[in-house]
């Protein structure tokens, strides 16, 4: 192959086709396709990748024994722990604590804020991080948060919304928590200091989003999660609420019944510590490090379903964990950020999807399942799609035509995390579109609640991407980390009114885990896997067919 | 069998391999030699330091979180053939070149204050009072030119000796807290904490809580919306269904 000839970012090939997209903008200005009727939704998402055949399994242990869930879930759920009984001495406790909060994202670290607020002090809480204190989903979130604070909007319309979105398979205890506390998250963000983008008067900017009815996204340029996190990180360090990081949890430990405590493993050194604890609250996030059906992903480096794996070990139920979701738009190109979100505030603010052919194939802002789709249904069914040149495909995203509908100079200030990304592969998103195709996303399903941010098994509470129910079974832009904070707040205050009236000293130990080996052995799942992964491995195939384990 | 198969979803995961499994070298055609902490390695050509490295072998415990450029884990200075120029990068939002040699920092020691946001006064001797450091910068830009954010760093850093909370706030928004101006700055300053201070300040006193905000918070704890809410959740599928169709939606 004779080396490419790259025109402002673009290979020549690849340039060419640009020019049928520009041809047709002028005419796409005004024109977009209309939304979908629920039969072609229908229609369209048996191509999605929860509905094509293949990639599911029904569970063979565990509470929710039965359900569907995907390979990759169902072999970690289905694998053996990395510790045996015997290997650990748990009589000698390390950290004794009231709260132990395992994952440090918005939903964890809100967790703490409350749970202080809540009147348990600073010392009495552990947060723990596998890596370090926002090395997490979290602080990736683009687009923005969900609230209906406007005139025009209710509580009443986020909610619809909401469940229309999750395909009205919603816990509509949680479903109606999550929009009646949004507008009280909002608030207390403005109030510990967070700069949301702001109309000329001061009101809070809003906008439409994939599902939505009404304008009720609130942003913070493309860098929402890193606002909302970085001043809830600095109000956490301002606080001195003990953490520790480099530091995931393994294993849960119980009393028989309740959950008291985990092992922690220090990534760096090896060694294992003890904490035992009163209430424990899992807010490890996602798991699209699993790469569920070979998608790549918009996750952070430790979306490994850690914190389900956990939970499940101790008896906690599931649900909605056969429905993942994918991102219509991740980077299709250039190969360094394949997978990379470009947020759907892109989409809110004008962008198309257009094909090939210069045409918009579908109405922009869909719920993220169906536009998923629709995009896959053009590269791979109508073969209306753009080849990479290491052999992808995916369509236009027409950012261009972004300052076309809102002015010069918009995209660098609304979008600049955009903006830098394409720009160090010389792309200017404001000239030209680029291709995208959808990513693994998002853990719809996850660990059931009640209001309180309670599971079924004592003592042991979740809040955020790791729980299940309030999205059904598709979540909408900006109800996320909406999710974390309402129930990060729940939990954290759950807690601290359970730790208040338990008295006396907890038992720990790991038989759960034993009985849990014994239940895969019985069912007969013989495999070599084990779970926690921690972490994913991208090491080079040659260097990994050479390596030693010496130490 | 036949119908738990999908060759779209065969075909979709084949060509994202590189990016889920690790690269395989047989796929690759163009190659570089890069020096981690003196070592060389031979990698593919289109990666980044991030990928490269684990290409070679590394499997990250530290200086890798987002991999996406948000979370400034993966702070790194290089240098490259021929150049004097000692240079700062993300790992994982840099191109790996050949012929460089570069080091990661995966952590900056540096202290950050306690304050409380809701007791301190709206003014510039905020920034004196927690990081007094700040009135030692000498302007020199370097922090500047170590931004991988490209942010004015030295810009905000003036700002916030002038009290100048709004131009703060602007100017370091998209900071990432990576480190690497604070590792460069001679003045030992903590620009990013400064800045974190600066901003929280802002957000609470300059722009505070809207109106709009306010009302729909004191609607919802006075129970406007309860009873409608009541409704609705013990709405059946099928009511709920035509309530979502028969929505009105709002130009856009
Ligand atoms: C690129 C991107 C863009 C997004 N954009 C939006 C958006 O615009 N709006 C929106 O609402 N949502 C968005 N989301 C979704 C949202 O950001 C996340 O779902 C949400 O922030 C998850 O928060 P969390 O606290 O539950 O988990 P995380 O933020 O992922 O935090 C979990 C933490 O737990 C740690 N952890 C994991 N396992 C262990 C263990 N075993 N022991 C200890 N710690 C552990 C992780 O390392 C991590 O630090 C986006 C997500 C991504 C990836
Ligand atoms: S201002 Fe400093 S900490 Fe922030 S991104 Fe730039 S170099 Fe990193
Ligand atoms: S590096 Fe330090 S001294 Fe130099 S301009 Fe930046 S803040 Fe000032
Ligand atoms: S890994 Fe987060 S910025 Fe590079």
């Amino acid at each position: 192959m004779a080396e490419l000839k790259y025109i402002e970012g673009y290979p020549e090939n690849i340039r060419k086709e640009i020019d049928k997209v520009t041809k047709t903008r002028e005419k796409r200005i005004n024109y977009t396709p209309p939304a979908m009727t629920m039969k072609e939704r229908d229609e369209v998402l048996r191509i999605h990748p929860d509905y094509a055949p293949g990639g599911k399994r029904e569970l063979q242990v565990g509470p929710n024994k039965g359900n569907l869930a995907p390979n990759e879930v169902a072999d970690l759920l289905e694998a053996y722990p990395l510790i045996e009984q015997d290997e650990v001495n748990i009589s000698q406790v390390d950290y004794d604590t009231d709260i132990l909060i395992i994952g440090g994202g918005l939903a964890g670290t809100s967790a703490a804020l409350w749970a202080n607020d809540s009147g348990i002090a600073t010392e009495r809480i552990l947060l723990t991080n596998k890596l370090r204190h926002g090395d997490a989903n979290s602080i990736m979130a683009e687009g923005g948060t969900q609230a209906a604070d406007r005139e025009v909007d209710s509580v009443m319309k986020h909610y619809i919304d909401t469940i229309g979105g999750g395909h009205f398979e919603n816990k509509p205890d949680v479903a109606r928590a999550l929009v009646e506390d949004a507008p009280l998250i909002m608030k207390w963000l403005c109030e510990l200091g967070a700069i949301f983008d702001r109309e000329e008067g001061g009101d809070l900017a809003e906008k439409l989003a994939g599902g939505l009815s009404v304008k009720r996204m609130h942003s913070c340029r493309d860098y929402t999660g890193l606002e909302e996190f970085r001043v809830l990180r600095d109000e956490f360090r301002t606080r001195e609420i003990p953490y520790l990081e480099h530091y995931p949890a393994i294993e849960l430990l119980t009393d028989g019944d309740r959950v008291t405590g985990a092992v922690l493993w220090n990534l760096e050194t090896g060694e294992y510590k003890i904490v035992r604890a009163k209430a424990t609250i899992i807010a490890t996030g996602g798991y699209g490090r699993l790469h569920i059906r070979g998608f790549p992903t918009t996750n952070h480096y430790g979306a490994t379903f850690d914190g389900v794996v956990l939970a499940y070990r101790v008896g906690a139920k599931l649900r909605d964990i056969d429905a993942v979701q994918y991102h219509p738009t991740g980077a299709a190109y250039p190969i360094q950020i394949v997978g990379y979100l470009l947020t759907e505030k892109l989409r809110g603010s004008g962008a198309q999807p257009v094909n090939a052919d210069g045409e918009a194939f579908v109405y922009p802002l869909e719920p993220r399942d169906v536009e998923a789709s629709a995009i896959i249904r053009e590269c791979y069914v109508r073969n209306k799609g753009i080849v990479t040149p290491t052999g992808l495909r995916g369509v236009w995203l027409d950012t261009p035509l972004i300052e076309i509908k809102n002015g010069k100079g918009y995209i660098e200030k609304a979008f600049p995390g955009m903006i830098r990304m394409y720009k160090r592969y010389d792309i200017d998103i404001r000239k030209d579109p680029v291709l995208v195709f959808p990513t693994l996303h998002y853990q719809n399903g996850g660990i059931e609640t009640d209001p309180a941010g309670r599971t079924n098994v004592d003592g042991l509470w979740v809040a955020g991407e790791v729980s299940g129910g309030v999205h059904g079974k598709n979540r909408l832009m900006g109800n996320s980390t909406l999710d974390c904070l309402v129930f990060g707040r729940r939990a954290g205050m759950s807690t601290a009114e359970y730790v208040k009236a338990h008295k006396g000293e907890n038992k720990i130990a790991l038989d759960h885990v034993k009985r849990y080996v014994k239940n895969l052995e019985q069912a007969g799942v013989k495999c070599t896997r084990r779970a926690p992964i921690i972490l994913p491995d991208y090491r080079g195939k040659a260097a990994l067919a050479r390596m030693i384990d010496v130490f | 069998m036949e119908d738990n198969k999908s060759p779209i979803m065969d075909r979709i995961a084949e060509a994202n391999k590189a990016a889920t499994t690790g690269i395989d070298a047989k796929d690759i055609e163009n190659w570089i030699t890069i020096h981690i902490m003196g070592k060389a390695y031979k990698v593919p050509a289109d990666l980044t330091i991030l990928t490269a490295m684990e290409y070679a072998g590394y499997k990250f415990v530290r200086g890798v979180g987002c991999r996406q450029g948000f979370c400034g884990a993966c702070a790194t200075v290089f240098r490259k053939k021929g150049d004097y120029k000692l240079q700062t990068g993300m790992a994982c939002q840099t191109r790996a070149e050949d012929g460089m040699y570069l080091v990661q920092i995966p952590f900056t020691p540096a202290e950050k204050a306690i304050y409380d946001v809701t007791k301190e006064p709206y003014e510039a001797s905020v920034f004196i009072r927690y990081y007094p450091e700040v009135t030692r910068c000498v302007s020199c830009n370097t922090c500047t030119k170590a931004c991988p954010q490209d942010l004015e760093v030295m810009d905000y850093v003036q700002a916030a000796i002038r009290g100048d909370f709004d131009g703060l706030s602007d100017i370091s928004f998209d900071c990432i807290q990576c480190g690497l101006c604070a590792m460069r700055c001679p003045a030992e300053i903590v620009q990013y904490h400064v800045a974190q201070l600066g901003r929280r300040m802002f957000g609470r006193y300059g722009l505070g809580v809207p109106d709009h905000l306010r009302k729909r918070v004191k609607e919802i704890t006075e129970g406007k919306f309860t009873d409608e809410m009541n409704k609705l959740v013990s709405c059946s599928t099928e009511e709920l269904r035509k309530i979502y169709t028969e929505r009105e939606k709002e130009p856009e």
